[in-house]
């Protein structure tokens, strides 16, 4: 049994359930009280919960987000959200230098359950302060993990196991998914470590994540048409990779092609390609591709933002550039 | 007059209004940390301590004053020039020797060295070595103490020259907006690593950048350790009863190098000379003999207790291990079943 929910539905569902199910969890971020959440995602929130666990922030993502880390450090379970991930680096220094260190550094004295939340990406014709997409960058960090739920499965059910690790988790929405509607599954098995075969196909892996995998799937079903069988595998977590899945869908297929949104150099894309050429390289029947953002800042126009972007007709032609 | 950039203050005087117990806690606690930080840089000579290594040798008053303050269940988040709160906090001497010489044994496993300094028992959250880094830390652990209702404070310390980043000012904004049980230590020495105050800060008078946030700021002689200890207490009992922050600047002076390596260019040499006669041990000492609180045999022998200890810390950090390299990755995430 499932039912029809939008992917903000779904956040918000995992929100609620969160702060009613344990004291500690508390929400902050810009916004997130009386205006309801930069994309609505928290509305009704603080009427249910009051001001004190619905915390709107000064803009000053530096200090909230590392005050954030501290009532982790100190005992709460804190949701930070930062509105988006283009105001992420102004707290860039408390993430990198503390959040992820701190275990580490401190000898194992010191754990930060702490959940970060951000909108990420581009599409909606926001412009170039308001279109990266660097999930990719986080991804790099030892110390933290990182998912990205693309489903209105994984937009319900992620928050709460990424709660219950002791360790700091950033949790990138991708800002075009927060209208898609989904099925939801009556009965889900909440799982933040593994990457999910969402079509199954014998001829080419399409790798995917967030924003990116519904056109991953789109250009499947193009790529069905004219014959070729594409497996799409949805990353979902993308801080650590699942290599096993990941290799296994490559391995099978013997092709595949990384898309992510975010800058094609030194990206994601790029170090999945290379994961894949460590351990994948004799399964491998053609070279790798990726579909990536074109290196140059997010236009606002529409036709040239969609140039910038992955789209399905890229995936497409990366695909069948393999069977050429 | 003088003709130095910075003058000293006058020399800390008059009678120190405690009891001979106490005073001699006091000056027993700047000996420690005097005597462990000589043998550090002893030892830095040695290369047995690599790395960073800020003393505070000059700055003893602020910490020792400070510290004395606060109660064990208080949260203490510190800069990179940390030792002497570590070990005021009740940290192991020789855990801390340790972790600068690197072994398993240090406070942190070796992982952190003297920059980084942690201790989950006397409730130390580092250790921080980004310039203003802690200051949203501590807001945090404040803000946790207040949703869960305990009587904390969060002492936080820092130098002058965090109050130029952004972080000492959203930090300052949200505790006094929220009104947050925060303490804000700022040990003004004067330089931000090399830059003199006036060189980096529009507004000198730091207790202004405070007080605009809504927030009491004080300012204390950071050279007298009386001084320093009553402004301190004044502040803990504010932030505990008031529950909202407020601002201390303990004015201060380093008399050796920003870290070990540090020409000393950008300060007069007669400064510092100017300023070592302001010293918080020898002054305290004097003004306690003179009130016949201490003798010389009294101050020798908690000398030597200070040596003593130091000696066993060294000893210890000798007798250290190496942490094997096998286990680079241990917590680099929480272990299942560890308690975060």
């Amino acid at each position: 049994m499932s039912r029809r929910i939008s992917y903000r539905e779904a956040m918000r569902e995992a929100l609620r359930d969160a702060l009613r199910g344990d004291p500690r969890v508390f929400l902050m971020g810009e916004d997130v009280g009386r205006y309801g959440g930069t994309y609505a995602v928290s509305k009704g929130l603080l009427e249910e919960f009051g001001p004190e666990r619905i915390r709107d922030t000064p803009l000053a993502e530096l200090a909230f987000t590392g005050a954030g880390i501290g009532a982790a450090l100190g005992g709460m379970r804190p949701i930070v959200e930062v509105m988006t991930v283009n105001f992420s680096l102004l707290a860039l220094d408390q993430i990198v230098n503390n959040a992820a260190l701190y275990r580490h550094m401190s000898g194992g004295q010191f754990s930060v359950p702490v959940v970060i939340r951000m909108a990420t990406g581009a599409g909606r014709q926001v412009a170039a302060q308001h279109s990266h997409s660097f999930e990719g960058w986080y991804a790099g960090i030892p110390g933290i993990k990182v998912l990205a739920p693309a489903t209105v499965e994984d937009a319900r059910h992620m928050l709460a196991p990424a709660l219950a690790d002791p360790d700091p988790v950033l949790i990138f929405e991708h800002a075009a998914l927060y209208n898609v509607e989904g099925d939801l599954p009556d009965a889900c098995e909440p799982d933040i470590r593994s990457a999910k075969v969402m079509r199954p196909g014998k001829d080419v892996a399409i790798l995917a994540y967030g924003g990116s995998l519904h056109k991953a799937l789109a250009a499947a079903e193009t790529l069905a048409a004219q014959g070729i069988d594409a497996e799409v595998v949805d990353l979902r977590v993308l801080r650590p990779l699942d290599d096993a899945t990941l290799m296994a869908s490559v391995a099978k297929c013997r092709r595949a092609v990384v898309v992510d949104e975010g800058w094609r150099s030194v990206s994601l894309a790029s170090e999945i390609m290379a994961r894949i050429v460590e351990q994948a390289f004799f399964e491998l029947d053609a070279p790798l591709a990726r579909v990536c953002s074109e290196e140059v800042p997010i236009p606002y126009a529409r036709h040239m933002e969609e140039a910038a972007l992955p789209q399905p007709e890229k995936i497409v032609a990366a695909v069948k550039g393999m069977f050429a | 007059m003088s003709a130095v950039e910075h003058p000293a203050p006058p020399p800390p005087a008059g009678p120190v209004p405690y009891d001979k117990a106490f005073a001699h806690r006091l000056l027993a606690d700047m000996l420690r940390i005097r005597r462990l930080e000589e043998k550090a840089a002893e030892l830095y000579g040695e290369t047995k301590i690599r790395g960073f290594l800020h003393l505070y040798i000059g700055e003893e008053a602020v910490g020792v004053g400070a510290l004395h303050a606060l109660t064990s269940a208080d949260n203490l988040v510190a800069t990179y020039r940390e030792h002497a709160h570590a070990l005021l906090r009740g940290m192991d001497m020789g855990a801390l020797m340790a972790e600068l010489y690197g072994t398993r044994e240090g406070c942190a496993r070796g992982r952190g060295g003297s920059m980084h300094l942690f201790d989950r028992a006397t409730r130390l959250f580092g250790g921080n070595a980004i310039v203003g880094g802690g200051l949203p830390l501590a807001v945090g652990l404040a803000l946790a103490d207040q949703m869960q209702g305990t009587q904390r404070v969060t002492a936080c310390f820092f130098g002058d020259g965090a109050v130029a980043e952004g972080a000492f000012h959203e930090s300052m904004n949200l505790a006094a907006l929220w009104r947050l049980p925060v303490l804000f230590c700022c040990e003004n020495n004067l330089y931000a690593m090399g830059t003199a105050i006036e060189r980096h800060e529009s507004q000198v008078d730091l207790r202004g950048k405070a007080a605009s946030y809504g927030m009491p700021a004080v300012a204390a002689d950071g050279m007298d350790v009386v001084a320093v200890h009553e402004a301190a207490k004044e502040a803990v009992a504010h932030v505990r009863e008031r529950g909202g922050p407020m601002f201390v600047e303990f004015r201060t002076y380093r008399f050796r190098a920003h870290s070990m390596y540090d020409a000393e260019l950008y300060r007069q040499k007669a400064e510092v000379e100017e300023w070592k006669t302001r010293g918080p041990i020898h002054t305290f000492t004097a003004r306690l003999k003179a009130q016949g609180k201490l003798t010389e045999d009294e101050f020798l022998a908690l000398d030597a207790a200070a040596d003593a200890e130091v000696e066993r810390a060294v000893a210890f950090a000798e007798a250290g291990t190496w942490e094997a390299a096998e286990d680079l990755s241990t917590d680099l995430y929480t272990p299942p079943g560890a308690v975060p």
